[in-house]
């Protein structure tokens, strides 16, 4: 599988990523800046996590906006997979790819802790790896992560299995809507999430349950 | 031509910042606040000089950048210094 990892300025998980993708893929993925206007020819595309811009005017808005943003829009329009991982996530709904907004957490606090995610639906690109109901844990970091959207959206949104991932068992760390962690657009070839599974892919981190992630895009392009 | 744009949450949506602040005021002592909300001020300056070419200049940039309508309004006053 051939991926590539789009760098802003203020990106800080690009690296974390780009280690991520090449050991679970075996292939190195390709390191995109901003300020590009094509991607390379890739199964999937990833925003990492960071603070674009420092959150200059909103999370995400700014990098919303860059050079590389239409060519990302053009490649989802394709099928391409996209995912966005915290920062990313930000920046995939400020960029109108996913319905919705992160706010401020509701406790106004930074948070950076392990929570428990919980597969919600297990027939994605990017969940087919875990169970259906499957609870695993994986570590948060973001000041702004409360996921909220209209009514109407959000029935919408559950409705149609688009909440994959949510928070479990009481560590929502943010008081996003219905405990969201993670959200398909409709064609369901992009993905965001607050949480890092990136940082969970290997004996080091304590846990391996962020691999299945990439692995369920392995199995989904293959 | 100078542009002053206000954004601020819609009703309804949630303000911790805003109440963080209304909890503060009343760690100070002030009384009688009935809530806080908190937002956006922003200052655009244009070199139009044509209101309602500016006036509809500003509003693609609310649209587009300065607000996220998904949670926020804007209101727009616009000054012809």
């Amino acid at each position: 599988m051939k991926s590539a990892v789009v760098v802003f300025p203020g990106s800080n998980r690009e690296r974390d990523m780009l280690y991520a993708l090449e050991l679970i893929t075996g292939v190195k993925p390709h390191a995109v800046w901003h300020t590009e206007r094509d991607l390379p020819d890739v199964d999937l595309v990833v925003l990492p996590g960071g603070f674009s811009y420092g959150d200059y005017l909103r999370t995400g808005a700014i990098a919303a906006r860059g050079n590389i943003m239409p060519a990302i829009a053009k490649a989802a329009d394709r099928g391409v997979r996209i995912l966005g991982v915290c920062n990313g996530f930000q920046i995939l709904c400020e960029a109108g790819l996913l319905p919705g907004v992160l706010m401020r957490n509701a406790g106004l606090k930074f948070v950076c802790r392990h929570v428990k995610l919980q597969v919600v639906n297990a027939e994605t690109d990017f969940t087919r790896k875990y169970e259906r109901g499957q609870v695993w844990n994986c570590p948060v970091a973001h000041g702004d992560g409360n996921y909220f959207t209209d009514t109407d959206t959000l029935a919408r949104l559950e409705g149609e299995g688009r909440v994959a991932l949510r928070y479990a068992e009481g560590t929502n760390p943010n008081g996003s809507l219905n405990d969201i962690a993670g959200i398909l657009n409709e064609r369901g070839n992009v993905f965001g999430l607050m949480p890092h599974p990136e940082n969970m892919i290997e004996p080091l981190n304590g846990a391996t349950d962020g691999r299945a992630l990439f692995e369920s895009v392995l199995e989904a392009v293959a | 031509m100078k542009a002053r744009i206000k954004v601020t949450l819609k009703n309804g949506v949630l303000d911790p910042q805003g109440k963080a602040i209304e909890g503060a005021l009343g760690a100070l002592g002030f009384s009688g606040i009935e809530s806080v909300r908190q937002g956006k001020f922003i200052e655009v300056e244009l070199a139009e000089k044509d209101r309602t070419k500016a006036a509809a200049a500003i509003d693609e940039m609310c649209r587009k950048l300065l607000a996220n309508t998904v949670i926020e309004n804007y209101a727009v006053e616009l000054d012809e210094k």
